[in-house]
C-alpha cells in the first residue's frame, strides 16, 4: 500500500503561549474520508489553521507529510497550490474583489503548479457554471464582491464551489455544515461527494452527525483537550450524538 | 500586519519612468522676472492680450504668499531657482510632421509604452506629447480635424485660436485665483488644447503625455477644453519624470467648459517620480483643475489615479453652473514611503436640480500621509441640488496616515447632502483566505487593494484602467510591512 496522502504524527501546536495541540497523530488515505468531531474549544480548527498554515501558530513539535512532502515547511500559498484546501468556517469578505476574478485566480494557481497553462476565458465561465449549478448558487454571484452581502449559507456553498472549482488532493472542512438548513445541507453534502474520487480526501470537521448521513465518512475521529482520544467507524459518530462527548473526556482525563 | 514575515519582505522594483533622455536643451537661466514672461511669450509667439495676461497675472502673484493650509510638510521653495521655460533644441525650423521630430524623443515616449508612430498607437486613441515646456507632437490630427475636432498644443492654438483663447482662458482659474494658478499663467508654457464644436462626438480618446526631462527646470503646462453646445469628449493625461535628487515643482492649470448638453470625461493617470523610499527627490505637484458646467444638462466627470509625486496638492472640481448640470469626482490617491497627497475635489452648485458624485479611495502606506479634501457648495439659487460623497481610507502598515477633511456649506435649505467614509486595515483574514486560495502575499494585496479602488476604475476608459492597476501594483510593492 503507497503512503498516506496526509500523515500527522505527534503534532504539537500553541498560540499566544497557550498550548492547543498535544500530540495529534492522524494519517488520511487517498480516496477516503474522515470526520473530525469534538466539543468545543478542543482544537479541531486549531489542528485545520496549523495545517494550511495560518499565521500565529507556533509548531512545538512533531511533522506532517503531505503528499510526500514536508508540509509545515511550506507558506501557505504553496500549500493551497499543492491541493490542500480549506474550507473556512467564517468566509471573509473582501470587497471590490469578484468573486469570479478570485475562482480564476485560485485555479490558475493551482494550474500553473501542476505545470498547466492558464485556463481560457470561456473555458473557465462553463467550467464555473457548471459547479455553480451543482451547488445551487445564481450566476449573479460571481460579479459580487467575495463573500460580500452574502448570506451564512450562501458563503458555505461558496466556500464549497471554491473546493469544486480548485478540485485539492485533500480538502478540510472547518464546520462548512454550521448554520446550513436541511436543504443547504443536502447541497453541500451532495458538493462534497461530487469531488471523492480514489487520488482525492476530505476531512470534514464538525460538531454534529448530521452532515454525515450525507458525507458517509469512512473514519471518525474525536478531538478533545488537544488529543485525539477515541476513533473509530461511522458507528462512533452515531455513538456521540447519542452520549454527547462527556464519556470521551472524562476517560481522556482518567488516561491523561 | 506586524506578525506575516512575508508582508514585510516584498520586492521593491521600484518607479519604472526614472531615466533621462540626453538631448539638447533651450533652458533660460534660472530665476523669474518680467523679462522671463517676455521671453516665453516671444518664443510662443503669442498675440498682445495674452503677453498682457500674463504680466497681470505675474504683477499679482508677487502680492501672494505660497499657500500652506493644506496638511503637507516641506521646506519653503525657493522659486529663483527654478528655471521657467526648457525645450528640447529643434533641429532646423522645428518638427513639421512626425517623420521631422528629432528620434530620441520618440524613442523617450516609445520606452514610456507611449510610442508616437501612429500606427503603432492603439487606434482609437490620438496623444499629444509635452517634454518639459513645449509639445513635441500630436497624432492624429488630421482625422480629428475631419470631424471638426480641435486637438493641439496650447502654443499652437495661440496662433490658430486666438479668438477661442481670448474667450475662455482664465474663464473658469482667474489669473488670480490662488498662488500656483497665478504663477501658471505668468509663466505657463504649453499644454493641450481642445474644441469639440456643437453637436461633435469626439471620434476618439484625446491624451496628452506629460515628460519633465531637464534637471533644476519647472512644468507649467496649461490645459483648456471647451466642449459646445451637445458635444462630447473624453480626455486622458499621463506624467512622468526622471528620478533625481532635487525635487521639481510642476504647477499646472486645467480648465474644461462644457456648454448646454455638453460632456467632458477627464482622466488623470499621475505618476510622477515620488522620490525615493527615504523621501529625497520627487515631484511637488500643486495643480489646479477645474471644469465649468456652464450649460443645462452638461456634465463633467473628473476621475484621477494619483500614485507618483512627493506632493499632491489638487483639487479637481466642478462649478455647477447649469441646471441639471452634473459633476463627477472618482480619486484614487496612494501616499507610499514619504509621499503627501492633500487632494479631493470642490463641487460648487449653482444652477437648480445640479447633482455631484464624489468618490474618494485613499491608500496610504510606509510613511505616507494621505488627505481627502473636499468641498460641497449649494449657492441659494441651487434648489434641489444633491450631493454624495464616499471617501473611504485603506491604511497598509503602522506608521501611515489618513486624514479627511469634508466641508459642507448648504444655502438652500432644499438640498440634499449625504457623506458616507470609512477607514479599513487588510486584515490578516483577507490575507489568510486569499494565500488559502493559492496567492501570494503580494498578489492578494494587490487584489484587495485593486478591489478597494473598484468604483474608481471602472470609470477609467479601458485603455487606463489596466495600466492603472499595475501602476498601482508597482507603486504599493514594498509597501506593506
Amino acid at each position: 500500500m503507497s503512503a498516506p496522502l496526509l500523515q500527522i504524527d505527534s503534532l504539537s501546536a500553541s498560540a499566544g503561549g497557550t498550548p492547543l495541540l498535544h500530540g495529534v497523530s492522524l494519517s488520511v488515505n487517498a480516496g477516503e474520508v474522515h470526520a473530525i468531531m469534538g466539543p468545543n474549544g478542543s482544537g479541531k480548527s486549531t489542528l485545520a489553521h496549523v495545517l494550511a498554515g495560518r499565521p500565529g501558530y507556533l509548531i512545538t513539535g512533531g511533522t506532517v507529510r503531505f503528499d510526500g512532502a514536508d508540509l509545515l515547511a511550506l507558506p501557505p500559498e504553496e500549500r493551497a497550490r499543492a491541493g490542500l484546501f480549506l474550507g473556512f468556517q467564517y468566509p471573509v469578505e473582501i470587497p471590490g474583489v469578484s468573486n469570479a476574478y478570485l475562482l480564476k485566480a485560485a485555479l490558475n494557481a493551482r494550474r500553473r503548479q501542476r505545470g498547466e497553462p492558464e485556463i481560457d476565458a470561456f473555458d473557465f465561465l462553463n467550467l464555473v457554471r457548471e459547479r455553480m449549478r451543482t451547488m445551487h448558487i445564481d450566476d449573479a454571484l460571481l460579479t459580487r464582491g467575495v463573500n460580500e452581502g452574502f448570506s451564512g449559507g450562501e458563503k458555505k456553498r461558496n466556500e464549497i464551489l471554491q473546493m469544486l472549482v480548485m478540485e485539492p488532493r485533500l480538502a478540510l472542512l472547518d464546520e462548512t455544515d454550521s448554520g446550513l438548513d436541511i436543504d443547504a445541507l443536502k447541497i453541500v453534502g451532495h458538493g462534497i461527494n461530487s469531488l471523492r474520487a480514489p487520488e482525492r480526501a476530505v476531512v470534514v470537521i464538525t460538531h454534529y452527525q448530521r452532515l454525515l448521513d450525507y458525507v458517509v465518512p469512512d473514519q471518525v475521529h474525536v478531538l478533545a483537550r488537544g488529543r485525539i482520544v477515541r476513533s473509530g467507524n461511522r458507528s462512533l459518530a452515531l455513538e456521540l450524538e447519542q452520549r454527547g462527548y462527556d464519556w470521551l473526556l472524562e476517560a481522556a482525563t482518567a488516561g491523561a | 500586519m506586524s506578525s506575516n514575515p512575508e508582508l514585510s519582505a516584498l520586492f521593491n522594483r521600484g518607479y519604472q519612468h526614472g531615466f533621462v533622455t540626453d538631448i539638447e536643451s533651450d533652458t533660460v537661466p534660472p530665476g523669474l522676472d518680467e523679462s522671463v514672461i517676455r521671453l516665453i511669450s516671444a518664443k510662443k509667439r503669442e498675440p498682445k492680450f495674452l503677453l498682457d495676461w500674463r504680466l497681470r497675472a505675474f504683477e499679482h502673484w508677487r502680492t501672494m504668499r505660497e499657500p500652506h493650509w493644506a496638511h503637507l510638510h516641506y521646506p519653503p521653495l525657493d522659486y529663483g531657482a527654478i528655471s521657467y521655460y526648457s525645450a528640447p533644441r529643434p533641429k532646423g525650423d522645428g518638427p513639421k510632421s512626425l517623420a521631422e521630430v528629432d528620434p530620441k524623443l520618440l524613442e523617450t515616449y516609445a520606452k514610456l509604452g507611449v510610442p508616437l508612430h501612429e500606427r503603432a498607437r492603439l487606434a482609437g486613441v490620438a496623444v499629444d506629447a509635452v517634454f518639459d515646456s513645449v509639445s513635441v507632437a500630436t497624432t492624429f490630427k488630421e482625422r480629428l480635424a475631419e470631424a471638426g475636432v480641435v486637438f493641439c498644443p496650447f502654443s499652437e492654438a495661440v496662433i490658430s485660436h486666438p479668438q477661442l483663447l481670448e474667450e475662455y482662458l482664465g474663464s473658469v482659474v482667474p489669473y488670480t485665483d490662488n498662488f500656483f494658478a497665478t504663477l501658471n499663467s505668468a509663466v505657463f508654457t504649453d499644454g493641450s488644447f481642445v474644441y469639440v464644436p456643437p453637436g461633435v462626438r469626439c471620434p476618439m480618446e484625446l491624451s496628452t503625455y506629460f515628460r519633465i526631462n531637464a534637471a533644476k527646470t519647472g512644468q507649467f503646462e496649461r490645459t483648456l477644453i471647451i466642449a459646445a453646445a451637445g458635444s462630447h469628449v473624453s480626455y486622458l493625461e499621463g506624467c512622468t519624470a526622471p528620478m533625481r535628487d532635487e525635487n521639481q515643482l510642476h504647477a499646472a492649470v486645467v480648465e474644461l467648459i462644457a456648454l448646454e448638453d455638453a460632456q467632458i470625461k477627464y482622466s488623470t493617470v499621475q505618476n510622477w517620480y515620488p522620490g525615493d523610499a527615504q523621501g529625497r527627490g520627487g515631484i511637488y505637484n500643486f495643480v489646479t483643475k477645474r471644469g465649468e458646467c456652464r450649460g443645462r444638462n452638461s456634465r463633467i466627470s473628473w476621475t484621477q489615479v494619483e500614485t507618483g509625486s512627493a506632493i499632491t496638492w489638487k483639487y479637481p472640481g466642478c462649478v455647477l453652473r447649469g441646471e441639471n448640470s452634473v459633476g463627477e469626482f472618482y480619486s484614487v490617491a496612494t501616499a507610499n514611503n514619504f509621499q503627501q497627497a492633500d487632494t479631493g475635489t470642490k463641487m460648487i452648485h449653482i444652477g437648480a436640480n445640479s447633482r455631484s458624485t464624489i468618490v474618494s479611495k485613499g491608500i496610504s502606506a510606509g510613511h505616507g500621509q494621505n488627505t481627502y479634501r473636499g468641498l460641497v457648495k449649494i449657492m441659494p439659487s441651487a434648489r434641489g441640488a444633491r450631493n454624495f460623497t464616499r471617501c473611504d481610507s485603506l491604511l497598509l502598515g503602522p506608521q501611515c496616515g489618513a486624514h479627511t477633511f469634508p466641508y459642507i456649506e448648504t444655502r438652500n435649505p432644499g438640498a440634499t447632502v449625504e457623506h458616507e467614509a470609512s477607514t479599513s486595515r487588510i486584515s490578516e483574514d483577507q490575507l489568510f483566505y486569499c494565500q488559502q486560495r493559492g496567492l501570494s502575499t503580494e498578489d492578494a494585496v494587490n487584489m484587495i487593494v485593486s478591489g478597494f479602488c473598484r468604483d474608481v476604475f471602472r470609470e477609467l476608459p479601458m485603455e487606463f484602467a489596466v495600466e492603472a492597476q499595475n501602476l498601482l501594483a508597482v507603486t504599493l510593492e514594498g509597501a506593506v510591512g
